[in-house]
């Protein structure tokens, strides 16, 4: 779909490939990617370790606390502020009495293991059919390529959500809203690695193993994939945040992630009824997810811009700033 | 010029069939029982048989394309078991859950989703826009800084989040507003608005954020361009480099992104008037993946790409208009 303008070409700016090390020292000289990272780190962290919070705290993220709940007056927590106490740190949901902190960081585990499960995925496919494109014939180019722009003009969440209508039952939820994400949105990642490669094949070291005889396969894993390094993880590190929030989405309307497994956009979706009474139960998964997707764009945008320097005069965050403001 | 539109309606059509090639496949040659699933868990075994006949499933699967795309262009005939039924040209085919067609059906829940959507365009090109153009007038100064702050943001937080907070906010906390309740503009056009205000906010807010960073980002690259410097030396105002020379360099990127919104404006418009209760295709979809009726959801997502496709069109075309550089081919 709109070859003619489509940004493709834009990320691909061949970055040098620079070496972790490199990368690290750029990635370092930017204090907001830092803080994010952090951030990260910290919910990655956070939803690894959400079973020992949860002993720690000594709840359980399913279990029923009826006697907390205050059914005169419609299902509201007992106790102030939705019930935070010594036992419910961050109170207890309103109706059933789940305990929100273990629900929280249950959802973390799904937010973040669904997210990069997807990208994973995307980026498995968008590399693997954007080589194809690239060193195939040109039937194998114009059929992928077509291929590519259909999956690119239908909107990501548009088919995500169709194609949720039709995954069969009784496959563990998280796992198959992975899948669908990652196989609605691959697109942008083939994109880029078909005009890299296309790039790549017609300079001499490529051309020299193919002429030494290399088969495809070969050359694509030894040639291509080291220089499309750079360009996959700048676009991967930009997908992981569009993937928290098309599966919060999804399980806010209900078609995701299923109960009882707790996820943030579950979450949301009665808490519009309870803001008065638990206003932490609208806040808790709300601020949760934008704390996470903001923390991971910054890092994408500050991989990015460690990755290709060239782009951080564009659209940039933190001490690009500066330069441009000068010019 | 010509050839240029040509191809690019030539690209659009072609783009469309393997669109719709692709959807038919994976919706109706999905394994397993395509009559049970596409007729929903509720179906008895004779509306399943009925489904089966309908979808024509002894067919090779070539031949059933065949008769989707014929009933596009031409209409088609349905045994319903006793009667035949006729479903005219665009036909999608018919939901197993109310029986309407679902042409019909995507028309009377266009006028919602389009009423969400311009609105929501407009505001969210203004107020992004108008912020870009304010952060590259600034730049530099504490008022960018607290822009760029704002709109990355505004980025990274999700429709239903900001819709919620909002709709809290400003419908409970504060009542300025009642909770919305969507009513059509051919019923009264004012309640249409105020109570639209907030569905359009929501939408608006997160894609603005998108358009004030590339509003900044473009003007700031013409700003440091020889030509405004010779303008700069002729002393022409910084008004008018901002607002006549450096905004020109904008308006391109901003007619591109756009387009390539409309697609994910769809999947915004689907959370949002499920939040606020707008009868819209959005929430149609919803409800139809909900009762698994295929028909319907195939209809949707082939509506949808259609107004993708043709909105990048139109695209590329205002593109080529507004940037001369740009080379037709």
């Amino acid at each position: 779909m709109a070859s003619e303008t489509a940004g493709a070409g834009a990320l691909t700016a061949s970055a040098p490939v620079s070496g972790a090390r490199q990368f690290w020292r750029r990635l370092r000289t930017r204090r907001a990617a830092l803080v994010a990272a952090a951030v990260v780190a910290l919910l990655v962290l956070v939803a690894l370790g959400a079973p020992l919070l949860a002993a720690l705290e000594g709840q359980d993220p399913n279990t029923y606390h009826p006697h907390l709940i205050d059914s005169a007056r419609g299902g509201v927590p007992v106790g102030p502020l939705g019930g935070i106490s010594a036992e419910h740190w961050l109170g207890v949901e309103p109706q059933t009495g789940r305990d929100l902190f273990t629900r929280l960081v249950y959802g973390a585990r799904v937010s973040l293991g669904v997210a990069l499960a997807a990208t994973l995925v995307q980026v498995l496919l968008g590399v693997t059919v954007g080589i194809a494109a690239g060193l195939g014939n040109r039937w194998v180019d114009q059929i992928l390529s077509r291929a590519t722009d259909v999956i690119v003009a239908l909107p990501l969440m548009i088919l995500a959500l169709a194609l949720m209508a039709i995954v069969p039952a009784g496959f563990p939820r998280p796992v198959l809203v992975a899948l669908v994400v990652g196989l609605v949105a691959w697109g942008g990642t083939a994109k880029i690695v078909r005009a890299q490669t296309i790039t790549l094949k017609e300079l001499d070291f490529v051309a020299a193993a193919r002429l030494s005889g290399w088969p495809t396969w070969k050359i694509a894993r030894r040639e291509l994939l080291p220089s499309l390094a750079a360009p996959v993880i700048t676009y991967a590190s930009l997908l992981v945040p569009t993937n928290v929030t098309v599966e919060a989405a999804l399980s806010f309307l209900g078609v995701g992630v299923k109960p009882p497994t707790p996820s943030w956009g579950q979450m949301l979706t009665a808490a519009d009824v309870w803001y008065q009474a638990a206003p932490q139960y609208l806040l808790l998964p709300a601020g949760a997810l934008f704390v996470t997707v903001f923390a991971l764009t910054v890092l994408g945008d500050g991989v990015r811009t460690a990755l290709d320097p060239r782009a951080a005069s564009r659209l940039s965050i933190g001490t690009g700033r500066k330069r441009e403001a000068r010019a | 010029m010509t050839g240029f539109l040509l191809r690019r309606a030539l690209g659009a059509a072609v783009t469309l069939l393997a669109i719709s090639v692709i959807i038919y496949v994976v919706f109706y040659a999905a394994p397993g029982n395509v009559a049970q699933i596409s007729c929903g868990p509720r179906c008895s075994p004779a509306q399943v048989q009925q489904v089966a006949d309908q979808l024509r499933l002894d067919d090779p699967l070539y031949l059933r394309y065949w008769h989707f795309l014929q009933g596009i262009f031409v209409g088609q005939d349905f045994s319903t078991g006793t009667a035949l039924q006729h479903c005219d040209a665009p036909c999608l085919g018919f939901s197993y859950q109310t029986d309407q067609q679902v042409t019909q059906l995507i028309l009377t829940k266009l006028p919602a989703t389009a009423s969400l959507a311009l609105g929501a365009m407009v505001l969210w090109l203004i107020l992004g826009v108008g912020t870009g153009v304010l952060s590259a007038w600034r730049r530099g100064r504490p008022t960018e800084r607290i822009l760029t702050g704002i709109t990355l943001a505004g980025t990274a937080t999700p429709v239903f989040v900001i819709g919620l907070v909002l709709m809290i906010v400003v419908c409970g906390q504060l009542q300025w507003l009642p909770f919305p309740q969507y009513v059509p503009f051919s019923d009264d056009p004012e309640q249409w608005a105020w109570n639209l205000l907030l569905p359009w906010l929501s939408l608006a807010l997160i894609e603005a954020a998108k358009y004030a960073r590339l509003t900044r980002a473009s003007m700031l690259e013409t700003l440091a361009e020889d030509h405004v410097r010779t303008f700069r030396a002729y002393g022409v105002g910084e008004r008018s480099i901002i607002g006549r020379h450096a905004l020109r360099g904008a308006v391109a990127p901003v007619i591109a992104l756009n387009a390539n919104d409309f697609g994910s404006m769809f999947g915004g418009a689907v959370l949002s008037e499920t939040l606020f209760g707008i009868p819209g295709l959005g929430r149609e979809l919803v409800h139809a993946v909900n009762v698994v009726d295929l028909p319907v959801v195939v209809g949707m997502v082939l509506v949808t790409g259609f107004f993708v496709v043709l909105a990048n069109a139109v695209a590329d075309v205002l593109y080529a208009v507004a940037d001369r550089r740009v080379v037709l081919s």
